[in-house]
């Protein structure tokens, strides 16, 4: 029998809400097997089991918010009794995933977690308690982080809610409407405003702990790139012609496969500085950051990239996006990118320098690619350049290794048929 | 397929990628995918729905001619109107 606990899923992470069980006692558990929902700072994340077995029985009610370590059920293994009768002494709360700890002792955070921001949307004029959580087993219902927030905060049943979204989605759009027609003597001013704004605060939040403990704690050094991207645009354009859309690739999955690479190569920039010391990570999980409308940012990984080809990084990338904004993340998605990719796509500015996402040592980030002034054969002429950033952490890296790592980032680019 | 119809297709499927911009808001002659905030993938997977929905190729070749929603609207009523 052992424990199946609240993971944590990021340094600044001390809490989560049980949503949903994806599972019910006496159902068979397999290692990696998405078993519970829950709400967090990030939004919506699935959580999955580390461990084969039985699932026994749950320890925690939907709805509960209870701290990270926190036993959320039993799971237990092939020939034990369905009772074990001595339970075995609770071992001392660890987080799941041992290389995500929290802050270690000597970072005292300063920045106390945010409490829970308060609501700007108006309280309903009746004093209504929240709606009960949805029941353990109910459908699976389809809504995105942000609506699902609203949702909350103003004691709306989303059990009730026709979604308005793809599938059938929930989308902050009908808990708009809903909240519309329940407030009709507003009592605080602005309620256009305080619709939009108050989903952004948990994310928002959420951010602004990993980035003011980044800020802290690492000392970054910026590096900046830029390269001709001829080679790797004309490669994408070739690879799509005649393909259908879906089966068509992004400049941004060779930005991946050309960081993950060069990472494997450079170790000092992939894996996670803990406790005092850095970890060199054997597997590049890339994390992607990835712009959720209205809400903020998260950067889930992309597992094992660097093993990728292109057809299937670009699928996983089109997966995980798509999940991301429909708020559904897997929990290991979250916890153990070992280093991140932060890009402006086409639409965007000259450079960007990113912050870099603790644990983790080091961020690449991508500007948009534009037509520039590039002197080729001693002729100056007009090129599509990209500039690429290296954010490092110098209790890791310098500055010299730094250069070597962006510039393996470029010559992969400038090579794309090896990618 | 009218101007209309084909607007309202259009329209339909941005609803899909940014439900949270209104069609009334945008500038339809603007850049579409500064006015709808939508960023390469976004614009891939309208690209694959609309393909999908009308049965025609949209190679990349002609992504220039959906710059703005008036374009885009244009170009789908010449291809599958």
């Amino acid at each position: 029998m052992s424990e199946f606990r609240m993971p944590s899923l990021g340094a600044d992470m001390e809490a989560g809400t049980l949503v949903e069980w994806l599972v019910k006692p006496g159902d068979a558990v397999k290692r990696g097997d998405v078993v519970a929902v829950v709400e967090t700072q990030k939004g919506a994340i699935e959580i999955e089991v580390f461990e084969d077995g039985l699932f026994e029985k749950t320890l925690v009610e939907i709805g509960q918010k209870v701290p990270v370590g926190t036993p959320l059920a039993l799971i237990g293994h092939q020939g034990e009794p369905e009772t074990p009768v001595p339970e075995p002494p609770p071992a001392p709360p660890s987080p799941v995933k041992p290389e995500i700890p929290a802050p270690a002792p000597e970072a005292p955070q300063p920045i106390p977690a945010p409490p829970q921001p308060p609501s700007e949307i108006p309280p309903s004029p009746t004093e209504v308690p929240p709606a009960p959580p949805p029941e353990a087993g109910a459908a699976h219902i389809r809504i995105s982080p942000a609506a699902r927030r609203l949702a909350e905060q103003s004691g709306l049943d989303i059990a009730r809610i026709a979604g308005s979204g793809p599938e059938g989605a929930i989308v902050l759009a009908d808990i708009a409407a809903r909240i519309g027609k329940r407030v009709e003597t507003p009592q605080v001013p602005e309620p256009a405003a305080g619709e939009r704004a108050a989903p952004l605060s948990g994310m928002r939040a959420a951010i602004a702990a990993a980035m003011a403990h980044a800020n802290r704690d690492i000392p970054h050094y910026y590096l900046s790139h830029t390269m001709d991207l001829s080679a790797a645009e004309a490669f994408v354009a070739a690879r799509n012609a005649g393909k259908e859309p879906q089966d068509r690739l992004l400049v941004g999955a060779l930005f991946v496969k050309a960081v993950a690479l060069a990472a494997r190569k450079y170790p000092e920039f992939n894996g996670h500085h803990v406790d005092g010391a850095f970890e060199h990570s054997p597997v590049v999980h890339v994390g992607v950051a990835i712009n959720i409308r209205g809400t903020g940012l998260v950067a889930p990984a992309i597992h094992n990239a660097d093993q990728l080809d292109l057809d299937t990084l670009m699928a996983a990338m089109r997966d995980l996006v798509t999940r991301v904004r429909a708020g559904r993340f897997r929990s290991s998605e979250i916890s153990d990118p070992t280093i991140t990719i932060s890009s402006l796509g086409e639409r965007g500015v000259d450079t960007l320098f990113g912050v870099i996402y603790p644990p983790q040592v080091a961020i690449v980030g991508f500007g948009t690619p534009a037509l520039r002034p590039w002197a080729v054969d001693g002729m100056i002429g007009a090129r599509r350049t990209v500039t690429i950033t290296l954010s490092g952490d110098h209790r890791v890296s310098d500055g010299h290794r730094g250069a070597l790592f962006l510039g393996a980032i470029a010559g992969n680019l400038e090579k794309p048929e090896a990618l | 397929m009218s101007n209309t119809d084909m607007a309202a297709a259009l329209a339909e499927e941005l609803h899909r990628i940014a439900p949270d911009v209104a069609l009334e808001d945008i500038d339809r002659g603007g850049d579409l995918r500064e006015e709808y905030d939508i960023d390469s993938m976004d614009f891939l997977n309208l690209v694959t729905a609309l393909a999908k929905r009308f049965g025609i190729p949209i190679p990349e070749a002609d992504y220039d001619r959906l710059s703005s929603f008036d374009a885009a609207v244009a170009y789908l009523t010449q291809k599958a109107g």
